[in-house]
């Protein structure tokens, strides 16, 4: 878009400067213009940012700052006393380790169902590959609420209820379809020669897939893992519902507990707050570029 | 070759693992609440069939369950007017190639990745009556008598949890467009401004004509979304006070979990999942007899 003509037509407008009132008219009007787009993205940036800046303050403040003496200010000290708190009284470190439990397992099961699965779907041949694909996508529309009063029978009586089954393997099923409609369209992608030689010379099936299909589609896997965390780190209506033990609980049900029983204590309930966005951050910061390609990738089926 | 890659015991390997985890967890229990919201059942006693009656009780008597969903579409009218609105003019501004293009492009993305029960604590916080950033603020540019009991009145409880939600999601559908944009042909801009259209001209000329298929998603997605929200309601009020922010979700799950109506309860589930379906299948025809018009 910053293309040459547009580079060159403001040249021509600088030679003007001085000589030419329209040309001064121009660059001022143009000047104008950007200062005042520039503070509308900042202005809007700041309102996303400020609520969670304030989070950040208030998890590092006593009570008597957060109520009264300084409620938006940065902190006078730095209580870092709150942070202690949440993990030895809050229990936060358990939740946390719950979750990195329960995510991490997620990512793993929902990725290789998924890339075997899509293998299948995109490069082999099979009557039922479309209706299959057409089954998985549908998983995509079907809302958590629709399971859960059923899967929380099921559960109970497999007797996963309360175990951390019971949140991996519904979080792992619920991201199949996700991670299916993106391996396959990427798989698609990929030319058909690329397997065909190999199978011709001998190759087994299950070679050409671990060994060259498999290595090709590490993008969409991080494509894939990023979904997957996202939806089961901050998944909340199953957490509630299929684990009631404190011992296994994970952050989002966690965190409610702790506001609960801290109600009147902000400190310690920021730091929770701030303690379960953490990860997520870290994460959004190394690779914020791959986390917003994901997201455009999943939403362009339409 | 042929041979290897219709290999059945192959395909059964890598498709049916995967096929039987959709299959009992995701597909069954929705035939399951299909069948469930036919009964009259609390979930401990024996349940006596009675039908649709779940489905007209539904509209019928006290459960405020129609009011859900006018909640529901009041989140998803704001969402189409107001949110994707402030998105489209953010993404078209940064896809202009300003200074702080990649900088707020990120910012701006960053509340859609935060937890929901994050956010929801956060915003139960803002909204305190005595000690809450909003009130604060407020105090502080001189307007007190503007305070309020933001989530305790039923007058402002609605508004209030639906605020956060717009504001969570605008980073959201600003990247879905902003990606879109830049994805016009360079040219296009090019001849544009060779024929002297401002910024705002080509705008509204070029890039919002073509960036139509993603306008499209993203007002699908405002709608089903707004129609299943729970996250960050459940959080900040449970649907109270009086049922003023109920949304169907949150009613549903109370009428399971809290009053134990597993039938009464699953009836709201098949209705949420059938208006969802509906919706989509006629936002999609609109769309396509729409191109067809143009």
């Amino acid at each position: 878009m910053d293309t040459e003509t547009g580079k060159l037509k403001k040249n021509d407008v600088k030679n003007r400067i001085g000589k030419d009132p329209e040309a001064n008219a121009y660059i001022y009007k143009n000047k104008f213009k950007t200062h005042l787009l520039n503070f509308v993205v900042l202005v809007i940036a700041l309102i996303q940012l400020f609520p969670l800046v304030w989070l950040l303050f208030f998890s590092l403040k006593d009570n008597s700052e957060i109520f009264g003496e300084n409620i938006v200010g940065l902190p006078r000290h730095f209580l870092w006393q709150n942070y202690a708190d949440a993990f030895s009284q809050g229990n936060v470190g358990r939740y946390l380790l719950n979750s990195i439990l329960v995510t991490g397992l997620t990512i793993i099961f929902s990725d290789i169902l998924a890339v075997c699965a899509s293998y299948a779907i995109a490069r082999m041949r099979w009557k039922l590959r479309r209706a299959t694909m057409v089954l998985f996508l549908m998983g995509i529309m079907v809302p958590l609420h629709a399971a859960l009063l059923p899967l929380f029978l099921v559960l109970k009586s497999l007797k996963l209820y309360n175990t951390i089954w019971a949140l991996i393997v519904p979080y792992t099923a619920f991201t199949l379809s996700m991670g299916i409609f993106i391996f396959v369209g990427f798989m698609q992608s990929l030319p058909k020669e690329l397997e065909e030689s190999a199978l011709i010379d001998g190759c087994t099936i299950y070679r050409a897939f671990f060994s060259i299909i498999l290595p090709l589609v590490k993008p969409a896997i991080a494509t894939v893992s990023i979904f997957t965390y996202l939806s089961a780190w901050n998944e909340l209506m199953f957490a509630i519902q299929f684990v009631s033990k404190p011992e296994l609980k994970t952050l989002t049900v966690g965190i409610m507990a702790m506001v609960g029983q801290y109600s009147t204590k902000w400190g310690p309930i920021g730091a929770g707050l701030v303690i379960a966005t953490i990860p997520t951050l870290v994460i959004y910061i190394l690779m914020s570029n791959q986390v917003q390609k994901s997201f455009i990738t999943g939403a362009v089926k339409g | 070759m042929e041979k290897v890659l219709g290999d059945k015991k192959a395909i059964c390997i890598f498709v049916l693992p995967a096929l039987l985890v959709f299959l009992v967890i995701v597909v069954t229990p929705v035939f399951m609440s299909g069948y469930y919201s036919l009964l009259d059942w609390d979930g401990i006693g024996k349940s006596t069939f009675t039908g649709f009656d779940n489905y007209i009780k539904l509209f019928t008597d006290s459960s405020g369950f129609a009011k859900s969903i006018g909640n529901s579409f009041i989140l998803a009218g704001l969402s189409i007017f107001i949110q994707l609105p402030i998105a489209m003019v953010l993404a078209l501004i940064l896809a202009q190639g300003i200074k702080w293009e990649n900088f707020c492009r990120t910012v701006y993305f960053i509340p859609v990745i935060i937890s929901t029960v994050v956010i929801g604590q956060l915003w139960r916080k803002v909204y305190h009556y005595d000690y809450g950033l909003l009130n604060s603020l407020l105090k502080g540019i001189g307007l007190e008598n503007l305070q309020q009991e933001w989530l305790g009145s039923t007058s402002t409880a609605l508004m209030s949890v639906l605020a956060p939600i717009i504001w969570q999601y605008i980073g959201y559908h600003m990247l879905l467009f902003y990606s879109a944009a830049k994805s016009v042909p360079g040219e296009l801009y090019e001849a544009a401004m060779l024929d002297g259209a401002s910024g705002f001209k080509t705008s509204i000329h070029i890039t919002i004509p073509l960036i139509r298929p993603m306008i499209n998603v993203c007002i699908t997605y405002s709608l089903i979304g707004s129609l299943k929200v729970f996250d960050l309601i459940y959080v900040l009020t449970n649907g109270g006070p009086v049922h003023s922010t109920e949304v169907p979700s949150t009613l549903m799950f109370n009428t399971i979990f809290a009053r134990y109506q597993y039938g009464f309860g699953s009836s709201m589930a098949i209705f949420i999942i059938v208006e969802c379906l509906l919706l989509t299948i006629i936002i999609q025809r609109l769309f396509r007899s729409d191109n067809t018009a143009n």
